[in-house]
């Protein structure tokens, strides 16, 4: 198996995007990742999305995007994981160049949501559960964890204002990033007073319906050095599941795919916990984000608000996360958000990152979660 | 429109009928033909009591489409007295009075209509335990 680098990424602002169809998305990220790699083929396409058929009324996605992005003939394929779509489609593209199938891969994860009104959006979000024992019972994403929130406050005595961190957090990380969906900061009251979803979360708990798209370039560690000034190696790709359903599960306050798949990326990239100087967490709510700091080795079970409140988490902290704004600020359209993480967290050990840079940063790790935990992604990026 | 998914699930919707594995006693539900734990198969049937408590909730304000007119409702997971967690709301029960822990048992409500044409979806709830009627008449 050979060793596998990033020399290319590209991405598109986040938000609500009326003008710009999902080919078009999808198309800028990639031959802005192109670009960036100064390459003009590559072998093979593979696209990360979870809804273009429901949201985006899109199928045969991938092969569509090639055509779009001037790659007409090439091998494309479109791969689901729902909320995790976009770093498993980084995952098969780990494995094409890993095991010497493809020299040059492009990935791109791209959402289209806002074609449908909000409501119809929470319905097809729901298809990711278990559509005979969880969604007919009109449970929604949000209220799935905002059950998981209220165990963890009841079980661990967590008082709510702890979660407050979490989101100050991404939306103060995402003033400076020119491709946040909200780049203005947020105080404690505005969570605090916030109006309810599905308590007890509420609007600036939960990260936000986008549209989005972002790629990356990937080649083989041994030629990288010859086509990037900066390439950053993908040092660990690793996914591990759990049941879907929250309620098939022994003990629903530990992310067990979390902590699987964290396991064992550090074991591949031969580091710890300790030695992660940025997380790209899943902070889809940040009872995720306590659950994920939790199951990654970062907190004891029962301690990952701390991290906030103590403030370990900012860009000067023990453990940065959401550097550039986090799925809360910069935006959650669904599969791309995984590319999101990857393309923010190559820019961070490149030392482009801007005012958001963490100073010194050698590894970082992404992590992608789909549903409430069914699946789970980490890439630890050496760089 | 989609019947069969429905129709498919009946004995679950209405009875709460799941299996015990036999090789290690563990009660699932929903059925499967593999238990989760043992890894063996499983096809005994169980209907289950319906008895519970409930190990957490929400109260959903912002409902996906389908479940406008039901908003506000509280949706929970119930752990049933046989070991397994279930998804389901709560019916009969102010939101506030609503707290981790408190005992509840399953009735058959109307899930959700899918309007003049469609089909009227029947299926679990669980609401507080009632009150038993006082066991003795005046006496």
């Amino acid at each position: 198996m050979q060793s596998v680098s990033i020399i290319g990424i590209g991405q598109t602002p986040v938000g609500e995007q009326w003008d710009v169809s999902i080919r078009d998305l999808a198309s800028r990220a990639v031959i802005a990742a192109l670009k960036d790699a100064g390459i003009d083929r590559p072998d093979a396409l593979y696209v990360g999305n979870m809804l273009s058929g429901p949201l985006a009324a899109q199928e045969q996605l991938a092969t569509l995007i090639a055509d779009w992005s001037g790659l007409r003939g090439v091998e494309a394929l479109k791969v689901e994981a729902a909320c995790a779509s976009g770093a498993a489609a980084l995952r098969v593209g780990y494995m094409a160049v890993a095991s010497g199938l493809h020299d040059l891969v492009v990935v791109c994860g791209v959402e289209k949501m806002t074609d449908l009104d909000g409501e119809e959006a929470t319905i097809a979000l729901m298809t990711a559960a278990d559509a005979d024992y969880e969604a007919i019972h009109g449970t929604t994403f949000i209220s799935l964890n905002a059950m998981l929130m209220r165990r963890y406050m009841e079980e661990y005595k967590v008082p709510y204002e702890a979660f407050a961190g979490f989101p100050v957090n991404s939306h103060a990380n995402a003033v400076h990033n020119p491709n946040a969906m909200f780049r203005q900061a947020i105080d404690r009251d505005t969570f605090l007073n916030a109006r309810m979803i599905a308590d007890p979360i509420n609007l600036f708990d939960s990260a936000p319906i986008s549209d989005g798209a972002a790629a990356v370039v990937l080649c083989s560690t041994e030629r990288a050095r010859e086509l990037h000034r900066h390439p950053v190696r993908i040092a660990a790709s690793s996914i591990a599941t759990d049941s879907v359903a929250l309620h098939d599960r022994h003990d629903p306050l530990f992310l067990s795919a979390v902590y699987s798949s964290a396991m064992k990326a550090y074991q591949q990239a031969g580091i710890g916990p300790e030695d992660i100087d940025l997380f790209e967490l899943h902070d889809a709510f940040s009872i995720i984000s306590a659950l994920s700091l939790e199951a990654s080795g970062f907190a004891p079970r029962g301690q990952g608000t701390r991290l906030a409140v103590e403030g370990e988490i900012g860009l000067q902290g023990r453990i940065p996360i959401a550097t550039m704004g986090g799925l809360k600020a910069r935006g959650h359209p669904v599969g791309a958000t995984g590319i999101y993480q990857v393309v923010e967290a190559v820019l961070q050990l490149r030392g482009e990152a801007g005012k958001n840079q963490v100073q010194g940063a050698h590894w970082a790790m992404t992590q992608n979660v789909g549903g409430v935990g069914g699946t789970a992604i980490t890439h630890i990026l050496e760089g | 429109m989609r019947l069969a998914p429905h129709w498919r699930v009946r004995a679950q919707r209405y009875q709460l009928r799941g299996e015990v594995c036999e090789c290690c006693g563990r009660h699932l539900f929903p059925p499967r033909d593999v238990c989760p734990s043992c890894h063996q198969p499983a096809n005994e049937p169980f209907p289950f009591s319906g008895e519970g408590t409930v190990y957490s909730y929400s109260t959903v304000y912002e409902p996906p489409r389908g479940y406008e007119q039901y908003a506000p409702y509280t949706v929970a997971l119930v752990r049933l007295k046989e070991g397994p967690l279930v998804t389901a709301q709560l019916t009969d029960v102010d939101p506030e009075q609503v707290h981790i822990g408190m005992p509840v048992e399953m009735v058959t409500r109307v899930l959700r209509e899918e309007g003049e044409e469609g089909i009227i979806i029947y299926g679990y709830k669980f609401r507080p335990v009632l009150e038993r009627a006082a066991a003795s008449p005046a006496q």
